[in-house]
């Protein structure tokens, strides 16, 4: 690592009587899972060096509840979703940024019938209006003309209607972008939502990922992009049972931006 | 004894509609067992749903070939309902093409009604092609045998048979084919009538023109009995579809008391409940069709079984055993079994069975990633997700039957706010690790 990262908490701006411009709501994977927390480091490195005025919660922060409640623990949720939501209200926060679409689903469509309001991004939107307002130079560096397929995450996609933040930063890549078969509102799940995540399939023939990695290899990409840890961490997978990891990367759109800057 | 015809006729009618009217009361009376659920919200983008989703079709288009000979079949319902307004006045009162006189206007009506009609018998068999001979493998899903499949062709030789007999009908119309006006498509049918007899002729158009209406009747009266609802319920059903963004899902007002009063230091965990409080429900989420709301009921009576959204869901896809239009039609079956206990007993008297376990199995439920493509792949609006979260709220605020692993994950949540057993003090760990 070339320098050490800056990750302010929210505790700490309070001490000193600030705001950040932005909360950046880490999330359970971004913050324990080995491979999502890659993907957590490349979006403070590029808040850093785009000299975003942010913090974290730190150990203040709590799992959402998204998968107590889509596993159907609507108590449990809410416990959790309460909690936060004191957390965050306690600390006056306007804006949040996640960079995982469950995070931003449950507190933008979830949260605000709990009592929490705030302006929420995921954070291939906020990276896209970064480089709209000239804050953040996005260019192709070692991704230009690779040949890529991105994966609509369920809880970005379909479940809040944005397709378009992530293909325009990967066009600012300058990336070949290969669309899969299904993609964008009849994109294939990567079989992690709904609490999958934490528990066996049921019987099957197959396992979605594994489905959805075919699929995306037939586009025959040089990365398969995400932009939820989950479908990292499905994807990762399958693109393992299908031995294609050695010519497959998969990477969240932050880190893609991240390596071109060589941060 | 000229009158009888006439008699006959408004018989025949009145029969029609009035055993139609007794099965949608039916319908309603079912739909009612549900919650009660406001949507007057978003009021403008529901009718623009209604003009977008249900009168546009926008949704059917998706998949090209189906949604332009659905489009065909609409339009020919729609546009040739205007001839059966003629036939019957023409039945009630013995007259014979009563809007003939509109001269060149009629022409252009009938010849438009001839064209669609060709049309729709057309693609009917098209349709019948892609689900007997092509077997598009949604039609061929394990919840489409028996009577849901003999149900899709009947309606497809209905219609089939129904165009048929209109053409037949304007064709040995001796009359109609001297006016020669509008007489497009029928006008090549009657020349295979030219050696046939004027009295034959005669008969066969009154015989064609009585199956004809007689058949709507009988169609109009299959509908209850079909998936085939959907050209009713669908306009209804797009209207109360889901107007917030997909991934928001419901929270449960009684849950919300019960977590603020538990998160309250205030609350006298003894007290007495005040006065006058509403009572917290009986149970959380569904098992059976009267704890699911009046909307999902409306879907389960609305869905048309195409299998779209079967074909959409990943879980289906890769093998497993949830289908979401099984979903939709064990709720309607389960609904629909209520209904016939309550005709028979006044009101429901418990038979041992619900929705749960009977109809839906918990594997079923276990297997949705609430991916919401199924909801997205409806071109009536249908959630069948909605569905399944109630059940999963079933199994685990009320029986906490959750799969296992699951309720690992849950308990770690609870203890240490992630579902993986870390603790929440080292949640910024990572920010000095390499």
């Amino acid at each position: 690592m070339s320098e050490q990262i800056k990750v302010p908490t929210m505790a700490e701006y309070m001490a000193q009587g600030k705001q950040p411009e932005i909360l950046f709501w880490v999330g359970c994977a971004g913050s324990f899972d080995d491979r999502a927390k890659k993907i957590t480091k490349a979006f403070v490195k590029i808040l850093n060096k785009a000299n975003i005025d942010f913090a974290v919660l730190g150990t203040e922060e709590s799992c959402t509840g998204d998968p107590a409640k889509r596993a159907g623990n609507e108590f449990l949720f809410q416990m959790q979703a309460m909690g936060n939501i004191e957390v965050l209200n306690g600390y006056e926060v306007k804006k949040i940024v996640t960079a995982c679409p469950h995070c931003f689903n449950t507190i933008k469509n979830e949260y605000p019938g709990l009592g929490g309001n705030y302006e929420i991004m995921h954070h291939t939107q906020f990276l896209k209006s970064l480089m709209e307002e000239g804050r953040l130079k996005v260019e192709g560096g070692k991704f230009k003309g690779k040949r890529i397929t991105f994966h609509d995450p369920c809880y970005l996609g379909r479940a809040n209607g944005e397709y378009e933040a992530p293909r325009e930063l990967l066009q600012k890549l300058e990336v070949e972008l290969v669309e899969m078969k299904r993609c964008k509102t009849r994109g294939l799940c990567c079989g992690a939502g709904g609490a999958q995540m934490f528990k066996e399939p049921e019987a099957g023939k197959k396992d979605i990922n594994v489905e959805r990695t075919e699929e995306a290899l037939e586009t025959a990409p040089k990365i398969i992009a995400a932009a939820c840890p989950f479908c990292n961490t499905m994807m990762t997978d399958g693109v393992k049972a299908k031995h294609a990891e050695d010519n497959v990367q998969v990477l969240d759109i932050a880190e893609m931006i991240a390596n071109a800057e060589d941060l | 004894m000229q009158y009888i015809p006439n008699i006959l006729f408004c018989i025949a009618l009145a029969a029609g509609i009035g055993y139609f009217t007794l099965n949608i009361r039916k319908i309603i009376r079912n739909i009612k067992l549900g919650q009660k659920v406001d949507a007057s919200d978003n009021i403008s983008q529901r009718w623009s749903n209604v003009f977008r989703i249900a009168l546009g079709q926008s949704k059917m288009v998706v998949r090209p070939i189906p949604g332009l000979l659905h489009i065909i079949v609409y339009l020919g319902f729609i546009i040739i309902n205007i001839e059966v307004l003629e036939i019957i006045i023409d039945g009630i009162f013995g007259t014979h093409r009563i809007f003939s006189s509109l001269g060149g206007f009629y022409g252009f009506l009938i010849a438009s009604f001839e064209i669609l009609a060709l049309l729709v018998f057309v693609s009917v068999v098209l349709f019948w092609l892609r689900r007997n001979v092509l077997k598009l493998q949604r039609f061929w899903k394990p919840e489409m045998k028996g009577w849901p499949k003999n149900d899709g062709n009947f309606i497809l030789y209905f219609e089939m048979v129904l165009m048929a007999l209109f053409l037949l009908m304007n064709a040995t119309d001796l009359h109609f084919q001297e006016m020669n006006n509008g007489n497009i498509i029928s006008k090549h049918i009657a020349g295979f009538f030219n050696g046939t007899p004027e009295s034959t002729q005669h008969i066969i158009e009154r015989t064609a023109w009585w199956l004809h209406i007689l058949g709507i009747l009988v169609f109009l009266n299959y509908l209850y009995f079909s998936k085939h609802l959907h050209i009713i319920l669908a306009f209804p059903n797009v209207y109360l579809g889901k107007v917030v963004p997909k991934g928001k899902f419901k929270n449960l007002d009684s849950v919300t008391a019960e977590v603020k009063m538990m998160m309250d230091p205030n609350v006298d965990p003894f007290a007495a409940p005040a006065e006058g409080a509403t009572e917290a429900p009986a149970k959380f989420g569904a098992s059976d069709v009267m704890d699911l709301n009046q909307i999902q009921l409306l879907n389960a009576y609305t869905c048309t079984e195409c299998g779209r959204c079967t074909s959409e869901c990943p879980a289906n896809i890769t093998g497993k055993k949830l289908s979401p239009r099984k979903i939709m039609m064990d709720t309607r079956d389960r609904l629909e079994e209520v209904g016939k206990n309550i005709n028979k007993n006044g009101e429901f008297k418990p038979d041992g069975k619900q929705l749960l376990d009977d109809y839906i199995t918990r594997e079923e439920l276990w297997a949705c990633t609430t991916c919401n493509a199924c909801v997205e792949a409806c071109p009536v609006s249908i959630d069948p997700l909605s569905i399944i979260m109630d059940m999963r709220q079933y199994l685990v605020m009320e029986q906490s039957a959750a799969p296992m692993e699951l309720n690992g994950a849950m308990t770690n949540i609870e203890n240490n706010g992630a579902p993986w057993p870390y603790n929440q003090m080292d949640r910024l760990n990572w920010k000095d690790e390499n």
